[in-house]
């Protein structure tokens, strides 16, 4: 299947329509479907809700296109609405964090290996690391509180180990701040990539400051919190590397843009039939989506949309498969880094600024330490070869 | 594909790492290479649960009753009582639980319409005679209050404890992908609760003088027990046990 961003009309947009019983469909199963129907249904969820995001910062900031905005809006949340639906009702809130790890882990994974841009590359793999420490810590928090095995929902496609500490990735925003790209100059493929990985990341952030406060456990809710905390970072530092000239109607065209490739994406790697059908009638309605915004473009700002999409070829898709070995050497290279402005440095360059903003944050105890000290996945639970630690007495504090 | 299934079949279960060996063997490699980057063990979680706890404020409280002068005998003993609020509290736990028990008994209902029994199972009469009775439960329990002078729309903290603690088994109950006799799992969870529960309830008024509504409850008490029976009945003959 060949797409051509230019060429390609898609669905029209006035046959792009819904009934209550389509957005509300047969879900997934959380048991039997692979993996990584999961990390695509999440992924695509956050696809579209950043396209909503995006279409009411625009609306708010361009009376002109309301109308047209207001138009592709309500499409774009029913296919939000159906691919979130697509989630069960027997996974946990803590079940679907793992599912977002997941994707923050092996999405970002694939990007940081195909971003042809080292730079930027490298910008993926630092959040990379600090998404695969999260993964880690949740999966700690499921063993320790909830008595269940992370990797039912992982199946063994992504590690459960300690990346970047949790408790070290906390920076002054200062530093969150990256080089973007440059919109004259950059690949389709970047432009892409930044937008994938700053839909992803809102969506996360804004997913956990949802659900955290209905964790019941103490530590459970701080964890979210504190990881929350570092989804705002990261969609700080993800957001800063689009370039911020490019015109509201170039970013609305790139925002479609980066739908037809996602759902292309999730129709290459699809391995349940029912749901690659859901993917492929979404790429026909992003098709005629970006066809009505590249009309817009032509008309309004009297530019080539070639200026923005090259030739209309769409690049590789994203890889749903498990990036193990890449994560590792990476991990292996890159987890004593952090952030001083736009640039990545070993810890020990870090100016005390930043070392006072991280250490003000943690002076009354790190939750994520604390979920994870001393914690090692096993297959079924730590509970299968470690008994339970009841004495508490050496763990209390003095007075 | 419709769920009349009265036992999990065969498939393609992707959830145990015996789906996957070669990939866990690379995970739990990986485990001796990248060691915990904090000292310690599960017990700090505990910890820290201790001392929230140690701060926390109640879940929240029994509201006093509407009116002293409104309040016939019959409760007004047991609110002078060594405890005034818990039987209250309890009173509005039960009253929720057969609420919302009714509402179960529904669903298992529409689920019986829409796939059929099974062979040993119950009948649509029997789902129905049980929401009955769970429905007269809810009444009779709303008067109980009533004439104890207690609002009987108030959520008390046992309440929500008890919907808190149960809320699984109504989800399952709705969830369109589950067969009745996994739906009749999560009636058991609630007609085990309801009976222990009941008993209690009978203890309770029983402490406080109230004949009444003792006897009342020791009804109740009986019919829970029979719903119990039928259910574990049915479960047996789902899963092909002679007893139930």
């Amino acid at each position: 299947m060949t797409i051509d961003l230019i060429r390609d009309t898609g669905t029209p947009l006035e046959r792009q329509v819904f009934t209550w019983r389509e957005l509300v469909q047969p879900t997934y199963s959380k048991l039997d479907d692979d993996a990584f129907t999961r990390v695509r249904v999440i992924l695509m969820n956050g696809i579209e809700s950043e396209s909503l995001r995006f279409s009411h910062a625009c609306s708010r900031m361009n009376r002109e296109l309301q109308r047209d905005l207001a138009r592709v809006r309500r499409i774009e949340q029913h296919q939000q609405t159906l691919v979130n639906w697509l989630n069960p009702a027997d996974q946990s809130v803590l079940e679907t964090t793992i599912g977002f790890e997941q994707v923050a882990i092996e999405v970002t994974a694939s990007v940081a290996l195909a971003e042809p841009d080292p730079y930027l590359a490298q910008c993926y793999r630092f959040g990379l690391l600090e998404d695969f420490d999260h993964m880690y810590r949740y999966s700690a928090l499921m063993d320790r509180v909830e008595g269940k095995d992370a990797n039912n929902l992982l199946q063994s496609y992504s590690d459960i180990l300690p990346g970047r500490p949790t408790s070290v990735e906390h920076r002054h925003p200062d530093n969150d701040l990256r080089t973007p790209y440059d919109r004259r100059t950059a690949q389709l493929i970047s432009k892409l990539h930044a937008q994938t990985l700053v839909a992803g990341e809102h969506q996360t952030h804004d997913y956990y400051m949802t659900v955290g406060p209905t964790y019941a456990d103490p530590t459970g809710r701080q964890l979210y919190a504190e990881i929350a905390s570092i989804e705002e970072q990261h969609v700080t530092h993800y957001e800063s590397m689009v370039d911020a000239t490019e015109t509201w109607l170039e970013k609305w065209l790139l925002h479609e843009a980066n739908e037809v490739y996602n759902y292309y994406s999730c129709v290459q790697s699809e391995g349940n039939p029912r749901i690659k059908a859901i993917w492929e009638r979404f790429l026909d309605y992003e098709l005629g989506q970006l066809q009505y915004v590249a009309e817009l473009f032509k008309s309004i700002e009297k530019r080539d949309v070639a200026e923005v999409l090259g030739d209309g070829k769409l690049p590789t898709p994203i890889q749903y498969v498990s990036h193990r070995d890449f994560v590792r050497d990476t991990l292996r290279r890159e987890v004593m880094l952090t952030a001083v402005g736009p640039s990545f440095v070993p810890f020990d360059q870090e100016p005390e600024q930043a070392q006072f903003y991280r250490a003000q944050l943690n002076s009354q105890g790190s939750p994520s330490d604390r979920v994870a000290a001393g914690y090692v996945w096993q297959p079924g639970t730590e509970l299968v070869s470690n008994a339970p630690q009841l004495s508490q007495l050496d763990l209390q504090p003095t007075a | 594909m419709a769920n009349t299934q009265t036992h999990a079949e065969l498939g393609l279960n992707r959830t145990g790492v015996a789906t996957s060996p070669r990939l866990t063997e690379d995970m739990l490699e990986g485990t001796s290479e990248f060691t915990p980057s904090s000292i310690g063990d599960d017990r700090q979680i505990g910890l820290e649960r201790g001392d929230y706890a140690r701060e926390a404020d109640p879940l929240g409280s029994v509201p006093p009753p509407l009116t002293g002068k409104g309040m016939l005998k019959t409760g007004a003993t047991a609110l002078k009582g060594e405890s005034p609020t818990q039987l209250i509290d309890k009173l509005g736990e039960r009253l929720a639980f057969e609420r919302t028990g009714t509402r179960l008994y529904e669903a298992l209902v529409s689920k019986h319409d829409a796939l059929g029994g099974f062979e040993g199972g119950p009948s649509r009469e029997d789902l129905v005679r049980i929401l009955r009775d769970e429905h007269a439960h809810f009444q009779m329990l709303k008067q109980a209050l009533e004439k104890m002078g207690a609002d009987p729309t108030v959520m008390t903290p046992s309440a929500d404890i008890h919907a808190t603690m149960t809320k699984g088994v109504l989800e399952i109950a709705v969830e369109p992908r589950t067969s009745l006799a996994q739906s009749l799992e999560a009636a058991l969870l609630a007609e085990l609760a309801d009976n222990d529960c009941w008993m209690a309830l009978h203890e309770l008024a029983l402490q406080a003088g109230e004949k009444d509504l003792a006897e009342a409850f020791s009804m109740a008490l009986s019919e829970e027990n029979l719903h119990l029976t039928m259910v574990r009945t049915w479960l047996a003959a789902a899963q092909g046990r002679t007893r139930a």
